[in-house]
C-alpha cells in the first residue's frame, strides 16, 4: 500500500466516527481520480478517504466496480442502477450513453480496496468488518495503529477481534519503539499467515532491525510458524489426494460393475462419463432458459438425469452389441471401442466440438479457508462427499436389494441362477444399465472441475482401468483403496517432482505392482471366478 | 437399355469428381486456400475461432471481388489437436487439393511437425500465434508475436512500479517447445534483471491437465518467503480453464499474486466465472475492448459472422488476439498476390516484405522487408468482471520482432532474414 494513503487513512479511520458528512466532493480530486497515472489516482483516493464522507465510500465503490466513467466533460458513476454525477452526487437523468469506463491496475486496486476497507472496519454488519480486516492481511504500517486500536476497542465480533489483533502486531513491526516491536514479533508467533510470515522475514535483515533481540525472537516465530505451516501443507497435499482419489473413484466406479462384476472389457466407458456431463450441460441449458430463478440448484436436478442417461445408452449397448459378445472379452473390447467412436461423434454432432462451458453453482464456487494458508475448495468437498454417496449407494444396491442378488447369482454361477428362476438377460441388462448410469454421476462430478467435451472420456479410461484392475477384479473395497491410493500418491509426487514425472512414476509403480501381484490389492476368495 | 446409358453416365462422372478430374478443371476459376487449425481436442478451444475468422476473412474478400478477379475457395481440415496429423493434412492441403496458401497452427509443436512438408513441397504458411522464436523459414509468415513483443514486455510490466515491482517468479506452462523455450528466454533476461535462479520456480504441466490443486498450493508457499510474487503463466488449451476456476476457488488474488497469461485471451475466458479473476494479467497484441474504427467494423463483423454460421454461443462471440493476426495475415496475402499478379509462391514470398495494414489493434502494421515477421504494438491487459481486458499498459508504437531471442546464447551469430534451403 501506498505510504502517503497509510497515513492518511490512520488519520481519517479516527475522524470517520465525528465527520460531519460534506455533500459535494473537490471537483479537482474527481478529476485526478480518473487520470491516466496511476500515482495522480492514488493520491487521489487518499484525498478521498480524506473526507471520509458516504459520498467518497460511494465514488470509490463505484471505481472499484468498473462503474466510474468518464467523459472530458463529465463524470458520473453508477450506483444501484442509477446514474449520479461524480461531483455533486445528484441524480442524472436520463443516464448519459456515452460509457467510457474509468480503467485501473492492480497496484491502484490494491490501494482501492485498503482504502474501502478502512471505510469497512467500522461497518455495523461483523461479516463486512470481517472481511475488511481480512482484506487488510496484505501490508499495514505503523501509521495504522491508531485506527486499529480504536477498531479493536469497538469490536465485539470474536472472529473479527483476533484478526485485528493480528493486524495491530503487524503494524507494530515497524513501531520505533524496540519494545513494541519486540511485543509485536511473539505476538506474531501464533498467526498462521504467510502475510505474517513474510513480514517477520524482513526483520531477519539486519539492515531492516537495526535491534538483535528482535532478530533472535523473529527468528523463533519463524520457526513456529514453519512448523505449523509445514503440519498444513501435509493437510493440504493429503486432501488434494483425498480430493483425486474421490474423482478416480467415481470415474472407475461405474467400471468396477460393468469390467470387475460382469467381466465386459468396455472402452466405452470413458464414453459414459461423457454423457452424464453433457447431461449436465443439458440441464443447465434447460435451468437458464426456463428457471433463471433457481439456476444454482440446476446441479441437483442433473443428478438422476445423468444417472438415467448414462444409464440408457447403457442398457442399449447391452441389447444391441455387448449381449452377443459374453464370453469374447477380446471381441467385446474391438466392439465397445467402435461404440466408443459412435459416440464421441455423436457428441461431436450434436453439441459441437468445441468443449462446452459447465459452471459451478455459486454454493460451490469458492472455498473455506481453514487456515490462512490453507483453503479448501467447495467444489471439491462436495465431490468427496457426493462420492462417498454414490459408493454407499452402490454397496446398498448390490449387497441389500434383489436386483444386487440377482447379479452377484448370475455373474457367479449362470446356469445354475437360470435354474432357479432368475431372469438372466434381463439382469445382465439392469447390471449393466447400473454401471452406466454410475460413470454417468461420475461424469457429472467431473462437469464440475475439469471440460467437458467430445474427447473428455479417453482421458479417464486408462485411470479408470487402473483403479479397477490394481484394486482386483470385482472388489469395490479393493476399488476405494486403490483410487485412493493412486490420489494421494500422485498428489505427493506432483509435490516433489512435478506433474509430468509425477504421472510417469505412477504408471511404473503399477507396472511393478501388477507384474508382482496381478490379482490386485484384494483377491477374490473362494470359487467365484471361472 | 436408356436407362442403363444413364447409369453408366452417372456412375462414370461420380468416379471423375471422386478422383479430382472436375476439381481441377474448375481450379482456374477459384484460388485455393487451406485452413489447418484442430477444430476437436484440446486444442479446438483455441483454433476453432480461427478456423471461422478464415473463413470470414475469406467471405468479406469474395464479397468485394475476390483476389485478381477471382473468388477463393477455403479448403478446410481438421487435425485434431494431434501433431502428426498435423503434418498428413498439411502435405494433402499442399499436394492433393493444390492450395496456393495455407493458413493455420496454434501450438508450436504443430508448427515444427509441418515445417517439413512446406519446405519439401515449398508451400506458404501464415502462422497467427504468438511464439517462442528461434524460428525463421523461408516458407513461413510469422503474423503473431516473438517472445520480444509479447514475453519480455510482459515481464518487464511485472516488474515496473504499476506492475507491482515483482521480485520473485512462477514460470508455469505446459510441458512442449513453446512454453519451455520462451521460459529459458525468460530465466536468462530475469538473470539481466539481477533475479536469481532461487527466486524462480519453474512448473510444467500435460497437455489436457486438469488438476491444479497442488501447484496452486505450490505457488502460496512460493509466495509467502517475503518477497512479491508473479506468475507467467504459458499454460495452453483448454488446461486453461481448470486453471483458472482453481485459482479463484483458492482465493488467490491478482492484487497478491498476479498471473500474466501469454496464451490466454477473450475466446478461452468465455467458459470461465471471472469475477475471481479481475486484475489477472495477459499480454497481447490486439485486445477487443480496443477502441477504433477498424476494430468496431472487425468485432461487428465477427458478430454477424457467427449469427449468420450459428455458432455454438454466437450471441457472446468475442474476437482475440490470434484471430486478429488471422484476419491481417489472410489479408496481407491478398495485397501481396495483387502485387505479384500471381499466387506462385515464390513471388508472393517476394512481394510480402514491406506490406503494411490497416489493423483492427488501431496501429498499422508492416511485414518486415527480411524476417517474415509482423512489427506489432504489444499490450498488456487486465481481466475485467465481464471477461473482456482493461487495456493498462501499451508501446506507442509497433515493435519489430527478434526471432532470434538476444537471451539466448549464440543467437547473435544468427542473420535475420531466412536462409535458402
Amino acid at each position: 500500500m501506498n505510504k502517503i494513503l497509510r497515513t492518511l487513512l490512520a488519520l481519517v479511520l479516527g475522524c470517520l466516527l465525528m465527520a460531519s458528512a460534506q455533500a459535494a466532493l473537490d471537483a479537482r480530486v474527481v478529476k485526478q481520480l480518473v487520470d491516466d497515472d496511476s500515482d495522480q489516482k492514488i493520491e487521489a483516493i487518499a484525498a478521498l478517504v480524506k473526507t471520509g464522507t458516504p459520498e467518497a465510500a460511494r465514488l470509490l465503490q463505484a471505481l472499484s466496480d468498473d462503474a466510474l466513467y468518464a467523459t472530458d466533460s463529465r463524470i458520473w458513476l453508477k450506483a444501484d442502477d442509477k446514474v449520479y454525477d461524480a461531483v455533486t452526487g445528484t441524480e442524472i437523468t436520463p443516464a448519459p450513453d456515452d460509457v467510457d469506463t474509468v480503467t485501473i491496475n492492480n497496484r491502484v486496486r490494491g490501494t482501492l480496496d485498503s482504502a474501502l476497507a478502512g471505510f469497512k472496519l467500522f461497518d455495523p454488519d461483523p461479516s463486512a468488518r470481517l472481511a475488511a480486516a481480512q482484506s487488510l492481511q496484505g501490508d499495514v504500517g505503523a501509521v495504522m495503529i491508531p485506527a486499529l486500536t480504536l477498531a479493536l476497542q469497538k469490536e465485539t465480533d470474536s472472529k473479527v477481534k483476533p484478526i485485528l489483533e493480528q493486524l495491530l502486531a503487524q503494524a507494530n513491526l515497524k513501531n520505533p519503539d524496540v519494545k513494541a516491536r519486540l511485543a509485536a514479533v511473539e505476538g506474531l508467533t501464533h498467526s498462521n499467515s504467510p502475510n505474517a510470515r513474510g513480514l517477520l522475514l524482513t526483520r531477519l535483515d539486519p539492515a531492516n532491525e537495526p535491534d538483535a533481540a528482535v532478530r533472535e525472537a523473529a527468528k523463533a516465530s519463524i520457526a513456529s510458524i514453519d512448523s505449523r505451516l509445514a503440519w498444513t501443507s501435509a493437510l493440504a497435499n493429503v486432501f488434494s489426494g483425498l480430493s483425486l482419489g474421490s474423482i478416480l473413484l467415481l470415474a472407475a466406479l461405474g467400471l468396477a460393475i460393468t469390467y470387475g462384476v460382469m467381466g465386459v472389457i468396455n472402452m466405452a466407458h470413458g464414453e459414459l462419463l461423457m454423457v452424464g456431463a453433457y447431461s449436465a450441460y443439458f440441464v443447465q441449458g434447460v435451468f437458464r432458459n426456463h428457471f433463471p430463478g433457481a439456476q444454482d440448484w440446476y446441479l441437483v436436478a442433473a443428478v438422476p438425469v445423468s444417472f438415467f442417461a448414462a444409464a440408457f445408452v447403457g442398457m442399449v449397448m447391452e441389447r444391441t452389441v455387448i449381449r452377443w459378445l459374453y464370453g469374447r472379452p477380446l471381441e467385446t473390447l474391438l466392439a465397445t471401442w467402435g461404440v466408443s467412436l459412435v459416440l464421441i461423434q455423436g457428441a461431436r454432432t450434436l453439441f459441437g466440438a468445441q468443449n462446452v462451458e459447465v459452471s459451478n453453482p455459486s454454493w460451490m464456487s469458492g472455498g473455506i479457508e481453514l487456515l490462512p494458508s490453507l483453503t479448501l475448495p467447495w467444489n471439491r468437498i462436495v465431490i468427496i462427499g457426493f462420492a462417498l454417496s454414490v459408493l454407499v449407494l452402490m454397496w446398498a444396491i448390490m449387497q441389500k436389494t434383489r436386483l444386487g442378488l440377482f447379479v452377484r447369482a448370475v455373474t457367479q454361477n449362470r446356469p445354475m441362477a437360470g435354474c432357479v428362476g432368475v431372469p438372466t438377460s434381463r439382469v445382465d441388462t439392469l447390471a449393466f444399465g447400473l454401471g452406466a448410469g454410475i460413470a454417468g454421476l461420475g461424469g457429472l462430478a467431473l462437469s464440475q472441475i475439469a471440460n467437458v467435451g467430445p474427447d473428455m472420456g479417453q482421458g479417464y479410461i486408462v485411470d479408470s482401468f487402473l483403479v479397477v484392475v490394481l484394486g482386483g477384479v470385482g472388489q469395490l473395497a479393493g476399488a476405494v483403496w486403490a483410487a485412493l491410493g493412486l490420489g494421494i500418491a500422485t498428489k505427493l509426487l506432483e509435490g516433489w517432482a512435478g506433474a509430468v514425472i509425477a504421472k510417469i512414476i505412477v504408471l511404473a509403480i503399477i507396472i511393478i505392482f501388477i507384474q508382482r501381484r496381478p490379482q490386485g490389492l484384494f483377491a477374490v476368495k473362494g470359487r467365484v471366478m471361472d | 437399355m436408356k436407362r442403363r446409358t444413364a447409369l453408366k453416365v452417372i456412375t462414370l462422372s461420380t468416379l471423375i469428381a471422386a478422383t479430382g478430374f472436375t476439381s481441377n478443371a474448375f481450379a482456374a476459376d477459384t484460388i485455393k486456400v487451406g485452413i489447418l487449425h484442430s477444430l476437436s481436442g484440446t486444442m479446438a478451444i483455441s483454433e476453432s475461432a480461427l478456423e471461422q475468422t478464415a473463413l470470414m476473412t475469406i467471405a468479406e474478400i469474395n464479397a468485394q471481388g475476390g483476389v485478381m478477379g477471382k473468388q477463393l475457395e477455403p479448403v478446410v481440415v481438421d487435425p485434431a489437436s494431434n501433431w502428426p496429423l498435423f503434418a498428413e493434412k498439411a502435405r494433402q492441403l499442399l499436394a492433393k487439393d493444390k492450395v496456393d496458401v495455407v493458413f493455420g497452427c496454434w501450438t508450436s509443436v504443430s508448427r515444427k511437425s509441418v515445417l517439413p512438408v512446406f519446405r519439401e513441397l515449398n508451400g506458404l504458411l501464415f502462422y497467427p500465434v504468438q511464439y517462442e522464436g528461434e524460428e525463421l523459414e523461408k516458407n513461413v509468415f510469422y503474423t503473431g508475436a516473438a517472445p520480444n513483443q509479447q514475453a519480455i514486455p510482459a515481464v518487464d510490466y511485472l516488474l515496473s512500479k504499476d506492475g507491482g515491482e515483482a521480485k520473485r517468479f512462477v514460470l508455469l506452462g505446459t510441458d512442449y517447445v513453446y512454453p519451455r523455450t520462451t521460459n529459458k528466454i525468460l530465466r536468462a533476461y530475469l538473470h539481466t534483471k539481477g533475479i536469481q535462479d532461487s527466486d524462480i520456480m519453474e512448473e510444467y504441466t500435460p497437455f489436457g491437465y486438469s488438476d491444479y490443486q497442488t501447484i496452486i498450493a505450490k505457488i502460496k508457499d512460493f509466495s509467502a518467503q517475503g518477497k512479491k510474487t508473479a506468475v507467467v503463466s504459458t499454460i495452453n488449451g483448454d488446461s486453461n480453464v481448470p486453471f483458472y476456476k482453481e485459482l479463484g476457488n483458492a482465493g488467490l488474488k491478482a492484487t497478491d499474486v498476479p498471473v500474466v497469461a501469454f496464451s490466454v485471451g477473450e475466446e478461452e475466458l468465455r467458459g470461465v466465472d471471472t469475477k475471481p479473476l479481475v486484475g489477472e494479467l495477459a499480454a497481447w497484441n490486439y485486445f477487443m475492448s480496443v477502441k477504433n474504427p477498424e476494430n468496431t467494423k472487425f468485432t461487428k463483423m465477427y458478430r454477424d459472422w457467427a449469427k449468420k454460421q450459428k455458432l455454438p454461443n454466437a450471441d457472446t462471440a468475442v474476437t482475440n488476439d490470434p484471430m486478429e493476426a488471422t484476419y491481417v495475415g489472410i489479408h496481407m496475402w491478398k495485397q501481396a498476390v495483387e502485387k505479384a499478379h500471381s499466387t506462385d509462391v515464390d513471388k508472393v514470398i517476394a512481394a510480402m516484405g514491406g506490406q503494411t495494414f490497416k489493423a483492427p489493434s488501431g496501429f498499422t502494421l508492416e511485414m518486415d522487408p527480411k524476417n517474415h515477421h509482423l512489427h506489432k504494438p504489444v499490450m498488456i491487459g487486465e481481466v475485467k468482471a465481464n471477461g473482456q481486458f482493461n487495456v493498462v499498459w501499451k508501446t506507442k508504437a509497433p515493435v519489430k520482432a527478434q526471432p532470434w531471442s538476444p537471451y539466448i546464447v549464440g543467437n547473435d551469430k544468427k542473420k535475420d532474414e531466412p536462409e535458402a534451403n
